[in-house]
């Protein structure tokens, strides 16, 4: 056989392996957790906070996290949005989709989006310690904030900049004010909003490393903005590490739990996105 | 709306400046130089030598990126070269999934699959020692695999901006479909995938709770794979509760943080602005 | 690197005279083969895009494939060498023989073999990501051929043949990207050559040169037919009624006409054809 047809089957080989093993390690991570997790689930793990002496083995659940998660993620996804539409809209209607500006905050978000969530969460801190504010839910919800915004931001763009331009010079010599193009536009990137939405939902329910120094933690579902809050991520990784085959069980409890979130999320994206890419043109 | 916008761009340069100013009071009592390559790690003994976290990311990241990158290119140009629709089915629904897992999920499975792996299986052959599994190999493989939807996602990308008729031209030729691939496709995205590694590079400089459940977090510079380390990101988050008790301990976390941000900061940079050119091209 | 600057500035120094000789691998057959097609169907999906195609292409002459866009003609082309392969959901039944091997039925390897000896220009100049010297000399090396010294003289000689010599041999090292579009269209034709195919397809290898490059490589089409056999595809009449030796006229996927030019031309048998010739449609 020739050469060339021989290094044709051996990379093709490779090829294959490679995306065997891949699927392999995406079979065993979603089999690990479901099987860990089904096998020490029960409904007080999942319906109740913890009682006393809980990180030794006691009594309860981590309902304090689940519903510290879901507050903070309400809360910043809501804030995102308020924050980051009208940035698109500033980019791609207001100024022109190609000027100086738009290139630089283009770039501006794209480093935002890449700085490390730890970074962010120290920063928050020290900005709080100087404050003179102590770690709370509010704390949490401002990291998570700033920590979606580019995400936000960068998918919504990227909807809104294949937005037809023709369009809006339609809308605008029918003599239309901004404003009202506003509207237009707005119907045109609802599936981008949509789908932005629950990617950075997705993203900000699994963080830790931001929430760690900001939100604190807590045994109990929080009531105001300045207590802390516990929330999934953290109270996996603070169970996993004590000693405890209880308190490890519920860890993977948890972890079970934050799995399916977070892929019905996922999930739920892929069907928007299939939905809206069926009448788009390519 | 221009004040929002111009508001997000400073917010890059006030923490810069933040953690600059925290970590001022550590950097006028010891030497820049001393603290990245001091290796002792005694902040009650006033001995802030950063070099053991500084090498134990370097190890970690060039690990998982020397795993993560052949994994990922062989993967993106079955799926863009070779792959029929049907395979394509299959394979972006997994890798989607393994994106939007949290890190945390990939700790936890860390901790369950690879550690014992490690401990009971692959340390043994290699050296005599016990091991207890959380060492730089676990973390390079937990990390690889978080890197490897972002960059066969980006590689994707890339590939389909190669133009068919190059493709054409090469198989016409008579080149088989690897040589297409190696000689056409990947010798065309050489930049973009340049780009790209040095983005998933920052992306792995910065993971920090998947890492720090399976690195080890011994403050000692790793001399094998076997070894236990402890990364930048691990160090900052390990030490939360006890910054607040010594301050300059405090300033010697923000600068590990300082140190982070200006390194994610430079390659992402670089790789932004090469990616951006290729897609306007 | 400087030091192969060096050699090749020797090389381009010492003038050698001997006459050209094609490696013993590239060499062509005795009796120039034909193409023979058999009740060849193909199919995208359920569209089904070639109907029962029967034709004989002559060796050593131009054949001109015409009709109007959108019948097929390109894809008839693309069958010729298995491009077609490159789009999802392709079938085709049928055989295309070139001498005694099988285009439609063989393996990958053999196919290989067969690319190589049906060379193809396609419509847009496609200059390889490299330099201009490997651009031509990379057929050649795909195909076994390292020798540099041998790959110079060959790279010579086919950048000779089609006129290119005397306009880039001071830059051969520079990226082929950086010709003008007429003078890449002739590289890619070097390349083509390089392999010594029996057949060149050139999918309308001229339509997006201006008038003058593109008469260069109509001229050079008329040159290489003594040692080529060359099928084109043409949406200019005139172009086709310069050079053509063959003709077969499609009409939504079926032939309708066959035969030589000047009987194709001046005495069309079928309704269409004349209506077509007359311009009706196009």
């Amino acid at each position: 056989m020739k050469k060339s047809i021989v290094m044709e089957k051996i990379s093709k080989g490779f090829m294959i392996a490679s995306i065997v093993v891949v699927f392999i390690m995406v079979a065993s991570i979603i089999y690990t957790i479901f099987k860990r997790g089904f096998g020490c689930i029960t409904w007080e793990m999942v319906s109740s906070v913890p009682k006393g002496g809980f990180y030794i083995g006691g009594e309860g659940g981590f309902l304090n996290a689940t519903v510290g998660s879901v507050y903070i993620v309400l809360a910043s996804t809501v804030i995102g949005l308020i924050i980051s539409i009208p940035i698109v809209f500033y980019l791609n209607v207001f100024k022109s989709q190609k000027s100086r500006l738009a290139y630089w905050v283009r770039l501006a978000f794209d480093i935002l989006y890449g700085i490390p969530s730890i970074v962010y969460g120290a920063f928050a801190f020290s900005l709080m310690i100087y404050m003179g504010v102590r770690t709370s839910l509010l704390g949490g919800i401002i990291v998570i904030t700033l920590l979606i915004i580019p995400i936000l931001m960068r998918s919504m763009d990227e909807v809104a900049k294949n937005f037809p331009h023709d369009l809006l010079e339609a809308s605008f010599s029918l003599g239309a004010t901004r404003l009202e193009t506003i509207g237009i536009v707005l119907r045109q990137i609802a599936p981008g909003i949509a789908t932005a939405t629950l990617l950075s939902v997705g993203r900000a329910i699994g963080d830790a490393a931001g929430v760690m120094f900001t939100a604190g933690f807590s045994d109990s579902i929080p009531t105001s903005l300045s207590q802390p809050a516990a929330t999934l991520p953290l109270s996996i990784f603070f169970q996993l590490s004590a000693p405890q085959a209880e308190v490890q069980n519920r860890a993977y409890a948890a972890a079970l739990v934050l799995t399916i979130i977070v892929l019905v999320i996922s999930l739920l994206g892929r069907f928007i996105t299939n939905r809206f890419s069926k009448h788009k043109l390519n | 709306m221009m004040a929002v916008t111009i508001i997000s761009i400073a917010f890059v340069f006030v923490m810069a400046i933040g953690l600059y100013f925290k970590s001022i009071p550590i950097l006028e009592e010891h030497s820049l130089w001393g603290l990245i390559t001091d290796s002792s790690w005694q902040p009650f003994k006033n001995h802030f030598g950063f070099l053991p976290f500084i090498m134990g990311t370097i190890w970690v990241t060039l690990l998982a990126i020397m795993i993560a990158l052949p994994l990922s290119l062989m993967t993106a140009i079955f799926l863009t070269e070779y792959a029929k629709k049907r395979v394509k089915k299959f394979v972006f629904p997994a890798l989607d999934i393994l994106a939007s897992l949290p890190s945390v999920i990939f700790g936890v499975w860390g901790t369950i699959v690879i550690v014992p792996l490690i401990s009971d299986n692959i340390a043994p052959i290699f050296s005599g020692e016990f091991s207890t599994g959380y060492t730089v190999l676990t973390a390079g493989i937990v990390l690889s695999l978080m890197l490897v939807p972002i960059l066969v996602s980006l590689f994707v990308e890339l590939f389909s901006t190669v133009p068919d008729d190059l493709r054409a031209a090469a198989y016409s030729l008579g080149a088989t479909r690897w040589q297409t691939a190696k000689n056409v496709v990947i010798k065309k995205s050489l930049s973009g995938i340049f780009a790209s590694v040095v983005l998933a590079i920052s992306k792995a400089l910065g993971e920090t709770i998947a890492v720090l459940m399976v690195c080890g977090c011994l403050p000692e510079v790793p001399k094998t794979l076997l070894d236990a380390c402890y990364p930048l990101p691990a160090l900052i988050a390990n030490n939360y509760g006890e910054m607040l008790s010594l301050p300059l301990y405090e300033s010697a976390l923000m600068f590990a943080a300082l140190l982070l941000f200006i390194v994610v900061i430079v390659f992402n940079l670089v790789s932004r602005i090469i990616l951006k050119r290729i897609e306007t091209k | 690197m400087w030091f192969k600057n060096l050699f090749l500035r020797k090389f381009l120094a010492s003038d050698c005279n001997e006459a050209f000789v094609p490696d013993a691998k590239f060499k062509h057959p005795d009796k120039a083969a034909e193409i023979k097609v058999e009740d060849f169907n193909l199919w995208f999906g359920d569209a089904h895009i070639l109907k029962n195609i029967n034709v004989a292409i002559p060796p050593n002459k131009i054949t001109c494939i015409i009709g109007p866009s959108g019948c097929g003609k390109t894809t008839l082309l693309k069958s010729f060498n298995r491009l077609v392969d490159l789009s999802e959901n392709v079938k085709m039944t049928g055989s295309i023989r070139l001498g005694d091997e099988d285009i439609v039925n063989c393996s990958a390897s053999e196919l290989v073999e067969l690319r190589r000896k049906i060379g193809l220009v396609p419509q847009r100049p496609t200059p390889l990501p490299m330099s201009i010297m490997a651009n031509v000399a990379y057929g050649c090396k795909i195909h076994g051929l390292r020798r540099i010294r041998e790959n110079r003289r060959i790279v010579r000689h086919y950048l000779k043949v089609v006129g290119l010599w005397n306009e880039v041999k001071d830059r051969l090292r520079s990226p082929a990207v950086k010709l003008s579009i007429g003078q890449q269209q002739r590289l890619c034709l070097a390349r083509s050559l390089a392999v010594e195919p029996e057949f060149i397809l050139a999918d309308e290898a001229t339509s997006a040169l201006d008038p003058v490059s593109s008469r260069t490589v109509e001229d050079l089409f008329v040159k290489l037919k003594e040692q080529y056999s060359i099928i084109m595809v043409t949406h200019t009449l005139r172009q086709a009624m310069r050079i053509a030796d063959y003709v077969i006229f499609i009409y939504l996927g079926e032939i309708i006409e066959v035969g030589d030019a000047k009987e194709v031309f001046h005495n069309p048998k079928h309704e269409l054809t004349k209506k077509y010739l007359e311009g009706a449609f196009s």
